[in-house]
């Protein structure tokens, strides 16, 4: 770019002879870092397969010591050291390695991985939609022939298994086991203080009501809210719409909704979204007003309902959310949650769930052995116990929880009526990862309104 | 080589070297394979084997290009030395457009023939029309911002006595990556709405309120947003501009500027017909460079807005198609829309660049 300022002044030969040196230097000194590149990767993949070989010993598992299960997902940072914790022992009895490869860039690097041919035996999916693309294409393994079906079937409830199955060029496959879960239609309050301001909790809608009014009248706003995520923006409110979507309407119409027979722009949505509106938009309910829920984070929303004096009491969120609260606050005591009621009482107790669904892509004996496990609650044992998972499995024991508000979510699965999938998951990603995300947020900030967003959805929608 | 030497001789000893040179190779990858236990050995010995077998490999190539007969010598050693660096080229760049070319005649998945399909879509589609509009205004009003605030700043800090403070204060944020400035600028348009209990902790709304104003969402005002993102940019870029045409201005002969005091040139007349038409080749360079910028812009949009709020731009559109929508054929159609568009500035900047060299 210098070159304009260089080009004023004459150079000499000597000049320019020294520099093609050291540009040819540079770039045989460039070369080399690619070709050493090249071979460190190389030579890797021959690693994997050299180690396969190894001393049999006289045991059960004597085919499949010494083997690696390669495995991918969006577990990154702590949870991918529980994860890893939690299978420690399992791949100490039986000798197979699972190696899990965790990236946050995993949605767009999976599919790389996939079309190349090159898939891990295994993939965790926080979106069945996902999965569902791959299944389309028929390049997921069918477990209901590879696995023994009826041990996995009776350790998940029906809900589950219906949502495992997915549809494939071959009809319906049984596409994956869940592993990890976690409740969504949770409210989450700062218990010390909401206890000391004489507020409790509501068992239907209409208490529900009265407190918000109890608290306005109080002079603050009940609800904290945020729904900025960087590129994310916009998923907290689609969790809130289906959350509504469960309680003002039938499952039914959940499911077309879902699956996009039922449009975004009819009378059962609208309804959804002016049940989350009538709290979002009213004056004084939200903190800090209409406008701050699309500019607050999702992870910093809750933290003003730990303030002294708290500046909002109720938040709506998933259980993971508590590992965005204060530190030191310990659960059951500092914070605690309550069922998020139905609008209408008939609906019954529905429960909006997300949660991790491991895919087999390649068919060996220690990926069978490995997908079986992953359907016991024992492949879950560890974290549960260490906080921050639930288990959807039946064998998994309610003693494992070691923190009460674990327990109570594992509870609220267990006591729903009905459990349905985070249906922005399970919409095609054009629409659940972004025109959802992106005309609710365009909806909430004021900047289009509902007709123009509701109708730019459905416009979306992949043909 | 030694020019004495009978050619004989010289072709035996090319050739142990050429038998030497590929045993180094295939040895030192056998050796490697044999070094899977220690990582940190396997790694030096990988850089130090890499460097030095391709060293040995240009050089025994090169001395069997010099026995070439004199007229197609030259030749020969271009191709010995640029052909490596063609081939490499060809594979990482032309290979890959040629594919994202044929890819966005496709559909999402690149397995059916959709003819104009995505092309239809890239300049229809509402989405990509406001990412056309804010590119163009990025390419406006960035480029602009960035080329007469550099010419500014440059001009009125060759005369400073504080010239060095104040050049490294502009070109410092050049420092910083795109996303660290969003994170930065973040706070600056901090916004955390209204009603009771609030405290606002952006700068920008600090000195708003504090002159009386109220505070704003400064990145939800339609259109606007998309001056405030530009802004950012313009605070980065600035001191790139700045210091190369300052450079271009401290080339300009005092003498010519003296004359032109002598015959009672002001200031102004000076700058405007001295220094601007001088310094002309090196404004083009920067502006097309910093045309090209904005025109790629991607991070500071997805790191402020996620190109929500009307604030989109082609980039971040492309990136959603390809890798959240999964749809590769409306992203390459984007993509290579991009190309398109980026290539006649490309061209023109490369010209001029190639002109001023002759010029010499």
């Amino acid at each position: 770019m210098d070159s304009g300022y260089w080009g004023r002044h004459s150079i000499d030969i000597k000049n320019e002879k020294e520099k093609n040196m050291k540009k040819i230097v540079l770039a045989v000194l460039m070369l080399g870092v690619v070709f050493a590149f090249t071979a460190c990767n190389g030579s890797k993949e021959k690693a994997q397969t050299a180690e396969a070989p190894a001393a049999a010993a006289e045991d059960a598992y004597a085919e499949v010591r010494g083997t690696v299960v390669t495995m991918s997902g969006p577990f990154t940072d702590n949870d991918a050291i529980k994860f890893d914790e939690s299978v420690k022992s399992f791949e100490q009895e039986t000798g197979i390695d699972i190696q899990y490869e965790g990236s946050k860039e995993f949605e767009a690097s999976i599919t790389i991985r996939v079309e190349g041919g090159n898939p891990p035996d295994i993939v965790d999916f926080p979106q069945p939609g996902l999965l569902g693309n791959f299944v389309k294409k028929g390049q997921v393994i069918d477990l209901n022939k590879v696995l023994d079906i009826n041990k996995v079937k009776s350790n998940y409830i029906q809900s589950w298994l219906d949502m495992a199955t997915m549809e494939s060029p071959d009809g319906d496959i049984m596409a994956g086991v869940w592993g990890r879960v976690n409740g969504k239609s949770l409210v989450w309050y700062n218990k010390k203080e909401f206890d000391a301001a004489g507020y409790t909790v509501p068992e239907t809608w209409e208490e529900l009501v009265t407190l918000q009014n109890t608290i306005m009248a109080d002079g603050d706003s009940p609800w904290a809210i945020g729904i900025e995520s960087g590129a994310a923006t916009g998923w907290a409110a689609t969790d809130w719409i289906e959350e509504m979507m469960l309680r003002t309407t039938s499952l039914e119409n959940y499911d077309k909704w879902v699956a996009g027979e039922l449009k975004f722009d009819s009378p059962e949505v609208r309804t959804a979204i002016k049940a989350m509106t009538d709290i979002w938009f009213a004056d004084g309910m939200v903190y800090g007003g209409r406008k701050s829920i699309t500019t607050t984070s999702f992870g910093d929303a809750p933290k003003v309902m730990f303030e002294k004096p708290p500046k909002a009491w109720l938040h709506k969120q998933g259980n993971f959310i508590t590992s965005f609260f204060p530190e030191n606050l310990v659960a059951g005591v500092d914070y605690d949650f309550f069922y998020l009621p139905s609008v209408d009482p008939s609906l019954g107790r529905p429960v909006l769930v997300a949660g991790d669904i491991y895919a087999m892509f390649n068919d060996r004996p220690e990926v069978r052995m490995v997908m079986q496990y992953f359907a016991t609650g024992a492949s879950v044992e560890g974290w549960v116990k260490a906080g921050g998972a639930i288990s959807p499995h039946k064998d998994s024991d309610l003693n494992w929880y070691t923190n009460v508000v674990d327990r109570k979510v594992a509870e609220v699965i267990q006591n729903a009526t009905s459990v349905r999938f985070d249906g922005s998951d399970l919409m095609p990603g054009a629409v659940g990862a972004g025109s959802f995300w992106k005309e609710m947020t365009a909806y909430v900030s004021g900047s289009k309104s509902l007709d123009e967003a509701l109708a730019a959805i459905d416009a979306s929608w992949p043909n | 080589m030694d020019q004495y030497q009978k050619p004989a001789v010289r072709i035996l000893t090319l050739a142990a070297l050429l038998i030497l040179t590929a045993v180094v190779l295939a040895g030192g990858f056998v050796l490697l394979q044999n070094m899977q236990d220690s990582k940190i050995l396997m790694t030096l010995f990988a850089v130090i084997w890499g460097l030095f077998s391709v060293a040995l490999l240009y050089y025994v190539l090169n001395s069997i290009a010099q026995t070439m007969p004199r007229k197609i010598r030259s030749v020969t050693v271009a191709i010995v030395f640029a052909g490596p660096a063609i081939l490499i080229l060809f594979w990482a760049l032309v290979l890959p457009t040629l594919r994202s070319l044929r890819l966005s005649f496709m559909d999402a998945t690149g397995s059916k023939f959709v003819g104009l399909d995505n092309y239809a879509f890239a300049f229809t589609d509402p989405i990509m029309l406001e990412s056309f509009r804010n590119n163009l205004l990025w390419m406006f009003f960035g480029t602009l911002s960035c080329v007469v605030l550099g010419i500014i700043i440059a001009v009125l800090a060759d005369k400073s006595k504080r010239e060095r403070l104040i050049k490294s204060l502009i070109f410092m944020p050049m420092a910083i990556s795109f996303v660290g400035a969003g994170v930065i600028w973040k706070f600056i348009y901090a916004y955390k709405g209204e009603g009771v209990n609030i405290a606002d902790i952006g700068l920008l709304n600090a000195i708003v309120t504090a002159l009386g104003g109220q505070a704003q969402a400064w990145l939800l005002i339609p259109f606007w947003n998309n001056f405030f993102l530009i802004a950012i940019m313009v605070w980065l870029q600035t001191g790139y501009s700045m210091v190369i045409l300052s450079s271009a201005i401290k080339a300009i002969p005092e003498a010519i500027n003296e004359a032109a005091r002598v015959d009672g040139a002001n200031a102004f007349r000076i700058f405007f017909n001295i220094t601007i038409p001088t310094i002309m080749p090196t404004i083009i360079t920067v502006t097309t460079t910093v045309l090209i910028f904005s025109l790629k812009i991607f991070d500071i949009v997805r790191v402020m807005t996620g190109g929500n709020y009307g604030t989109n731009v082609i980039a971040n559109e492309f990136y959603l198609r390809q890798f959240t929508y999964g749809n590769s054929g409306q992203a390459s159609a984007i993509a290579i829309v991009l190309l398109v568009v980026i290539v006649p500035v490309l061209a023109y900047n490369l010209r001029e660049f190639r002109g001023r060299k002759t010029l010499k």
